[in-house]
């Protein structure tokens, strides 16, 4: 059983409050609920929002299952997020995403077994300039070569 | 020729950051002499200007504003700031260098639009661009900035930011709007225009981060003086995003009209690795690609990329050299565009599915001669059929890159490998 902590749900009351419309809290209130949740939100987290924000649960299913960012599965710890889009996929973008898979030893939207790491390939996030590049939960990092980013990551606490 | 900074002159300071720092540089006092003036007259020095939307669309935007019903209905502006098409990265730089710079053009923007609250909607990934965002409003509001009675002058403005969540299709104006109103971002038919019934059914004006931006300045020297930039038809100055394969990618703003090969060779340094340039997307990855002898003749206007059939865009200029095969590129576009289609117009979400499967069947050594032509003719019957723009966005890199470089996808078909990489395509990327 998912719960919404005694802040968690002030966040969400917060947002409630915040917009002309009601419903526009769906989606920051699904960000709040999906940190809650470990990193993504399960049939449980939408029965809560449901709940604590007076709103269907389709209603909020729809916006949940529309967008990208919130996950529909378990991921690690950190989850690395990959571009392989045109700019990053001209210079290594998805070479560097099969490296640091076989590093890893996992496949793509995979959970490692110690829980630490997910990896994803990812559609333009805006670092056309910088690539390659990846995303480690809410972090950019930029002008990666394949050691560079399995630096970055094995040096995570 | 060299790049003209109007908007990123002080983008390498960090004070810029800051609201003091933004004023120690002439930020701020634009607001004194817009709310001297008629909003009407702002409106009208906007339309001499010539400045037009830098989202991609490039629609007038003083036209654009200038479709609002002249009641007294309340009415919002919304900043698009949910930076999506592929090669571009511009939006980004100037919330994270300069927001002070995106808040004054959106309180004088809506100041003369009769707007008394706006909305910065920014893609949810942006998240350091959002935290400067956040400081950056704090301290507008504590300093009077932003909220009732703006430095005295009796003009209200509260501004807010909403953070999406990972959709291309809300930069998408009615897509954004949807968003907004927590649904799903799917777009919404026009007529009614969101100038007439936009969030809430309430008229809203719907500008990309450069576009307000870019309006301090024309308020502040006038019309004229922004129109000394730029040609005719295209005036001012432009944030172009350099990416691909040249030496020194990034963001340069230059006068329109400046000559894409400069860009290339003079601010991004030429071709990375002693190759040579193939192909060039001028405008973002929903422009047609030009090939090197049209990337000669091109000039970064709306009316020279026009000429040449492609588009100013979002100013994404993506650079490919002669070591990548257009099959394998053209793969990753089509991957992308059937990921993004929102799914609500038939042509669209059946199309783009088929455009990807085609081309990747080609890629694994699957495809047929008539394929060629196949994704041709899905491409064709995927132009002007939909609600919205991305089923032709995703139309138009096809009927290019197999227009321009079909003796590539030809040679794929027939030997099941790339022309240009000599492998197949599971061994391009191992």
């Amino acid at each position: 059983m998912f719960k919404l902590s005694a802040e968690g749900e002030k966040e969400v009351k917060k947002e409630l409050a915040r917009y002309e419309a009601r419903e526009s809290a769906i989606i920051p209130s699904l960000f709040v609920a999906q940190k809650e949740n470990g990193g993504h939100v399960s049939p449980e987290v939408i029965r809560e929002l449901s709940k604590v924000m007076d709103i269907p649960e389709s209603r909020i299913n729809e916006v949940f299952k529309f967008y990208t960012m919130f996950n529909q599965k378990p991921v690690g710890k950190y989850h690395v997020q990959v571009c392989t889009t045109i700019s990053c996929a001209l210079v290594g973008g998805r070479e560097l995403a099969n490296h640091i898979c076989k590093e890893l030893g996992v496949g793509l939207d995979e959970v490692t077994p110690d829980g630490r790491y997910t990896v994803s390939r990812v559609e333009c996030l805006g670092a056309c300039g910088y690539a390659p590049m990846m995303q480690v939960n809410d972090d950019y990092h930029e002008h990666l070569t394949p050691e560079s980013a399995m630096n970055i990551l094995r040096g995570m606490k | 020729m060299a790049e003209t900074k109007m908007l990123s002159e002080f983008y390498h300071l960090d004070e810029y950051q800051t609201l003091a720092g933004y004023k120690s540089h002439g930020g701020y006092a634009t607001l004194k002499k817009a709310f001297g003036m008629e909003p009407k007259a702002i409106i009208e020095e906007v339309k001499a200007s010539g400045l037009r939307g830098r989202g991609g669309a490039g629609f007038p935007t003083g036209m654009k504003w200038g479709f609002l019903p002249n009641n007294g209905e309340p009415r919002y502006l919304l900043c698009n700031a949910d930076e999506g098409e592929p090669g571009t990265f511009k939006d980004r730089l100037m919330m994270e260098r300069a927001p002070h710079q995106l808040i004054e053009g959106m309180i004088i923007s809506g100041y003369a639009v009769g707007s008394k609250k706006g909305y910065i909607y920014i893609r949810g990934e942006y998240m350091k661009s959002i935290r400067i965002l956040e400081k950056a409003l704090k301290e507008a509001y504590d300093n009077g900035y932003l909220g009732k009675n703006i430095q005295g002058s009796g003009v209200d403005f509260d501004l807010d930011l909403y953070r999406g969540a990972g959709a291309y299709i809300c930069g998408e104006e009615t897509g954004m709007i949807s968003s907004l109103e927590g649904k799903k971002g799917q777009p919404k038919l026009k007529p009614p225009f969101p100038a007439v019934q936009g969030y809430l059914r309430k008229p809203t004006i719907v500008n990309n981060v450069e576009t307000l931006a870019a309006v301090t300045y024309i308020v502040k020297d006038g019309a004229q003086a922004y129109r000394k930039f730029g040609t005719e038809k295209s005036a001012g100055t432009k944030l172009f995003s350099l990416s691909g394969n040249v030496n020194k990618p990034g963001n340069y703003e230059v006068p329109l009209g400046y000559p894409l090969k400069d860009l290339i060779q003079i601010e991004g340094g030429g071709i990375k690795g002693g190759k040579k340039l193939k192909a060039v997307i001028p405008g973002g990855s929903s422009a047609p690609v030009l090939n090197a002898e049209e990337v000669e003749k091109a000039n970064l206007d709306y009316e020279s990329l026009a000429g040449l059939g492609s588009m100013l865009g979002s100013g994404a200029v993506i650079v490919i050299d002669d070591s990548q095969c257009m099959v394998d590129m053209l793969g990753v576009l089509m991957h992308f565009y059937h990921h993004e289609s929102c799914g609500q117009c038939t042509p669209c979400r059946e199309g783009t599915g088929w455009l990807n499967k085609i081309v990747h069947s080609i890629l694994e050594g699957r495809g047929r001669l008539q394929d060629i032509d196949l994704l041709i003719k899905v491409a064709d019957n995927m132009k002007g059929k939909t609600i919205c723009a991305l089923s032709d966005a995703a139309a138009l890199p096809v009927l290019s890159f197999v227009t321009k470089f079909r003796d590539e996808f030809e040679f794929f078909v027939r030997e099941g490998r790339s022309k240009v990489k000599g492998t197949s395509h599971a061994e391009m990327h191992h």
